[in-house]
C-alpha cells in the first residue's frame, strides 16, 4: 500500500502507508533531522516529536531548511 | 512634512507615480531609518536599493574588509575597494547614488552586548548575515525591541526570506528554534552561491523594507518564501506563530540576549 502526501507543495506517493516524520525524512534523503524544520498541515512538529508523529494519507508536509548566506557580520 | 525640491520630485517620480507610495509614501521613506546588518551578498543590493529609494538614514554594520572573492556577488564593492572596510566602501556607493541619504556606517561584529544599541531607533532591520548565531540574535533583539525585520538566507541556487512583525507574526525562532549543530549546514563560502541569487534575495529584502515603511501591499509575514533558481520555482510556505516559541510567545524562556554558540564560518 502507498500513502499520498504533499511534500513541499508536490504530490508524492510514498510507501509504506504509515510512517513517522523521522521515517519520512529518511525516506526523502534527509539524514540529519537537525537540518530541517517540519510542518504538517500548517502546524510545526517539535523536533522531539519527529519519532512519534505518524503521517496519514493526504497530509501536507513542509520541510523548511536552514539557509545562511549573505555575509559574516 | 518634507517639501520636495524639484530634483527630488524628479528623482523619486517613479515612486510618486505609484498609488500606494505617492508623495506621502516618499516622505515616509525620507524620514525613515533602516539598519542593514552585513554589507555582503544580501546587504549589498539591499543597501543600494534602500539608498536609491531615499531611505533617510541607513545604518550599515560589518566588520570585514573587501576581498576579491566578494566581488562576484557583493555588487556594492568594486575591484578598487579590495582591502577597504566594507562599510566604508558601501557608504561611498550609497552616497554617490543618492546624496539625500545619511549613511551611518559601523565597522564591528554584532554580538549580544552591542546589538540593542546598534538597532536602537531604527524602523526596520535587514538581516544580511551568514551565520546562524547572528541570525538568531537579530531575531531575538528585534522581537524584544519591537522592530520589524527581514530574514534572508541563500545557498548555491536557493534562497529563503521572511519578514517578521514582532509579536504579530511568526518569527525566525518560531520556525527554526535554535541554531543547527556546528558545521552541519554549509555556508556560501564552503558550498558556493550563484552571484545573482544574492541580488534576487537582497532585493526582495529591500522591497519588504520599502513596503513596510510606506504601508504598500502585504508584508511577507507568517510565510517563508523559498526559491530554487535552477528550475526557477518560487514557493510561499504559510507559517503561524509557534505558541511555544522561546522568544515571541506569551511566556518566553529567552528574555535576555545571549550569543548562541558561534557557527564556524570562514569566508576566506
Amino acid at each position: 500500500m502507498i500513502m499520498r502526501l504533499t511534500i513541499n507543495g508536490e504530490k508524492k506517493e510514498v510507501a509504506p502507508e504509515s510512517m513517522t516524520v523521522t521515517e519520512l525524512l529518511k525516506h526523502q534523503g534527509v539524514e540529519i533531522p537537525d537540518m530541517v524544520s517540519v510542518q504538517v498541515n500548517g502546524g510545526f512538529v517539535e523536533r522531539d516529536a519527529f519519532d512519534s508523529s505518524i503521517l496519514k494519507e493526504g497530509d501536507e508536509v513542509d520541510f523548511l531548511y536552514f539557509m545562511g548566506g549573505g555575509c559574516f557580520a | 512634512m518634507i517639501d520636495f525640491t524639484q530634483s527630488q520630485l524628479e528623482r523619486y517620480s517613479r515612486h510618486i507615480l505609484l498609488d500606494s507610495v505617492g508623495v506621502e509614501g516618499q516622505q515616509k521613506l525620507l524620514s525613515s531609518r533602516v539598519m542593514i546588518i552585513g554589507a555582503g551578498g544580501l546587504g549589498a543590493p539591499a543597501a543600494l536599493y534602500c539608498a536609491a529609494a531615499g531611505i533617510g538614514t541607513i545604518g550599515i554594520v560589518d566588520a570585514d574588509a573587501v576581498e576579491i572573492s566578494n566581488l562576484q556577488r557583493q555588487i556594492i564593492h568594486f575591484t578598487d575597494d579590495i582591502g577597504k572596510a566594507k562599510v566604508a566602501s558601501a557608504r561611498e556607493k550609497m552616497e554617490a547614488i543618492n546624496p539625500d541619504v545619511k549613511v551611518e556606517p559601523l565597522r564591528a561584529f554584532v554580538n549580544a552586548s552591542n546589538i540593542s544599541d546598534i538597532i536602537d531607533g531604527y524602523d526596520f532591520v535587514i538581516d544580511g548575515t551568514d551565520n546562524f548565531a547572528t541570525k538568531f540574535l537579530i531575531n531575538d533583539a528585534c522581537i524584544m525591541k519591537g522592530i520589524p525585520f527581514s530574514h534572508g538566507g541563500i545557498l548555491r541556487f536557493n534562497g529563503q526570506t521572511m519578514t517578521v512583525l514582532p509579536k504579530e507574526s511568526a518569527c525566525y525562532r518560531c520556525v527554526f528554534h535554535k541554531p543547527p549543530p556546528k558545521n552541519m549546514i554549509p555556508t556560501c563560502s564552503e558550498a558556493g552561491v550563484l552571484g545573482a541569487i544574492a541580488g534576487m534575495l537582497g532585493t526582495i529584502q529591500a522591497a519588504e523594507a520599502l513596503k513596510c515603511i510606506t504601508g504598500a501591499g502585504e508584508i511577507l509575514a507568517d510565510a517563508l518564501l523559498t526559491f530554487d533558481a535552477l528550475p526557477m520555482n518560487f514557493r510561499k510556505v504559510k507559517l503561524q506563530k509557534n505558541p511555544k516559541c522561546a522568544v515571541c510567545s506569551e511566556n518566553p524562556s529567552i528574555t535576555v540576549l545571549q550569543d548562541e554558540e558561534q557557527q564556524v564560518c570562514d569566508l576566506k
